[in-house]
């Protein structure tokens, strides 16, 4: 059997705030994702969900607990082991104008991430941007991440991470920072890198409705601890835990929109609606 | 009079800086009438946190201009109102909460004290202390919160507080700017309990601007949907949630749903929101529009009133008073 992609075995975060005062993060945590599978980790601030997926990413060191990256053990790791289980994994985060060095051009952001892999060439940085649906290439190269729409930012962070051909992202919130109606936009990115790459997914979130439309399981976290995983179609429609229903209950609903769309291809699946 | 409390007339305005002027309000038209709940969406640099300001006079007078247009409130022209005229309306007929307490709260004064300010400035006649705890009582704080600075509190503990300001001086319109965005929902769903909790025993109206159109749909009778300074469609909540007319309202519905197209792609509006102050001619949306023709890029479309009941309105050029309009969505 092959192992899976990431296996998180019982790990456990404290913090320490003041002298006495000590914050459990994260506790006794488990969690795998196999190739090509969307997770979503839902919860709300303070759950722990951001610390767990730094742990997963190898940033941050558990107390207690393994993270096995393909079956080898993360915080073991060292030298070139470590760099190639570390290319496996990479992060996609909220804050796209933070995450991009704003006196570094694309090419630059891109060329560095490429390196990893060995030599880097332009036309691999141009088709990168490509991928992403910044087109043509060759025209965003030079653009300092300012001159680019916040989510044209995003889109070059997705490139950066896809640059070292990683088998997992880790997007923190991808999406929070996006308007609505980008929001679709950069989902289906996602959606794409997915299907043609087979790229597995550790989606940490908050928005419930983004979770259910593109995770296979979810996994609700609150006060470090996962509450309840499963698939995203039975855990979001009929809640086992308390407070995965006190969730979803708090999530305000739209009544249903009638109209369909004119435009061919633009049409809401009924079955896929809500 | 009329009855509304805010009544905006097509007001055009704009701000100026460096010599440059970005319109951020079009030729906006709007009402809240007493004691009822008016919803207003619109991305960001769609101009609804503008209207918030403009609707209290809180821009800043060396930069802004009213270009056209009336403001009424409570039946007064305010138009043309100075900061001391100005100052008479805040707090009460008109209260604003917004999206971070914390920068509204002063961190070094106790909570109590913040809401006594308010009292004070407004209704000075009555004993400060009494009115604090029932501010408090009235918001579901505890009233050892008074003795509280801001850093003490949750966010949702926050929240409440700016709202026991705003309500401190019973204003008869709260504007609320986004009031839950910083929030987790389980909280944010508290505090929407409490602001229609609130409007029931006060009697207040309240005109709720958001990003959000679950929260709007939840909250609102009505709703005007705002885009580019613009504002294109309003009407019932459920006429234009269930029967959306312009396209972007479509599109915008769909995305707030995450649904998929029948190939399991999320639909979604191409493009990107306009920069502020972008100002093209005609339809603002006609760049991103899938059924964008050549009056759209001539003229803003006039307002075509859809249905009487529910007043659902459009400015889209598909939809035309005489009914000679092109597809019906």
């Amino acid at each position: 059997m092959t192992p899976a992609l990431l296996d998180i075995v019982d790990v456990s975060k404290t913090f320490r705030r003041t002298r006495t005062e000590v914050v459990q993060a994260v506790r006794s945590v488990s969690l795998t994702i196999s190739a090509g599978e969307t997770v979503a980790l839902i919860g709300e601030s303070g759950s722990g969900k951001s610390t767990l997926g730094r742990m997963a990413l190898g940033l941050l060191k558990p107390d207690s607990g393994r993270v096995l990256v393909e079956g080898r053990s993360l915080y073991d790791l060292s030298g070139a082991d470590l760099r190639s289980a570390r290319v496996a994994m990479q992060p996609v985060f909220q804050d796209a104008t933070a995450a991009l060095n704003p006196r570094r051009t694309a090419r630059e952001h891109l060329l560095q991430a490429l390196a990893v892999r060995g030599a880097a060439t332009e036309d691999q940085a141009a088709a990168l941007l490509e991928s992403v649906g910044l087109q043509p290439g060759s025209e965003y190269l030079n653009r300092f991440p300012h001159e680019l729409s916040g989510g044209q930012r995003q889109r070059l962070t997705v490139a950066r991470a896809l640059a070292p051909q990683p088998r997992l992202i880790i997007a923190d919130e991808p999406l929070s920072g996006a308007d609505v109606s980008i929001r679709g936009q950069i989902l289906n990115l996602l959606l794409d890198i997915k299907r043609e790459r087979g790229i597995a997914y550790l989606l940490i979130t908050h928005d419930i409705s983004v979770a259910r439309a593109f995770s296979d399981r979810v996994a609700i976290m609150r006060r470090g601890e996962i509450v309840e995983m499963g698939p995203a179609r039975l855990v979001l429609t009929q809640p086992e835990h308390e407070y995965t229903r006190h969730l979803l209950a708090a999530v305000p609903a739209l009544p249903a929109t009638r109209s369909s769309i004119a435009r061919p291809g633009h049409r809401c699946a009924p079955g896929l609606a809500r | 009079m009329s009855g509304n409390i805010l009544e905006l007339t097509d007001l055009t305005f704009s701000y100026t800086s460096r010599g440059r002027t970005v319109r951020a309000l079009d030729a906006v038209s709007l009402f809240v009438a007493a004691g009822e709940a008016v919803g207003l969406v619109g991305e960001s640099g769609s101009g609804k946190s503008t209207l918030a300001r403009v609707a209290l006079g809180l821009t800043p007078a060396q930069f802004a201009r009213i270009e056209a247009g009336q403001i009424q409130i409570d039946g007064r022209d305010a138009t043309h109102y100075s900061e001391d005229d100005w100052s008479r309306m805040r707090g009460n007929p008109v209260a604003i909460v917004f999206q971070d307490p914390l920068s509204y709260l002063n961190p070094v004064m106790r909570v109590g004290q913040q809401i006594a300010e308010s009292i004070v400035r407004h209704t000075p006649e009555l004993a400060v202390a009494p009115r604090v705890r029932e501010l408090l009582e009235l918001v579901k704080l505890p009233a050892v919160c008074a003795t509280s600075y801001p850093h003490e509190l949750s966010g949702g503990m926050r929240q409440r507080v700016l709202l026991a300001i705003a309500i401190a001086c019973r204003p008869k319109l709260l504007i609320a700017d986004e009031p839950t965005t910083a929030l987790d929902v389980t909280t944010q769903a508290e505090i929407l309990g409490l602001l229609a909790e609130l409007r029931r025993r006060l009697d207040m109206a309240m005109l709720l601007i958001s990003h959000d159109l679950g929260i709007v749909a939840q909250a609102c009778e009505r709703i005007y949907v705002m885009y580019a300074g613009r504002i294109v469609e309003w009407g019932s909540t459920s006429a234009v949630f269930e029967t959306p007319a312009h396209p972007y309202a479509r599109g915008l519905l769909h995305a707030a749903n995450a649904d998929r197209d029948s190939e399991g792609r999320f639909v979604t509006i191409p493009g990107d929101p306009p920069g502020v102050g972008v100002a093209p001619i005609g339809c603002p949306f006609a760049l991103r529009c899938a059924h964008a023709m050549s009056d759209c890029t001539k003229q803003m479309p006039p307002a075509v009133l859809l249905d009487q009941a529910s007043g659902h309105t459009v400015r889209c050029w598909l939809h035309r008073s005489d009914g000679a309009g092109g597809p019906q969505g």
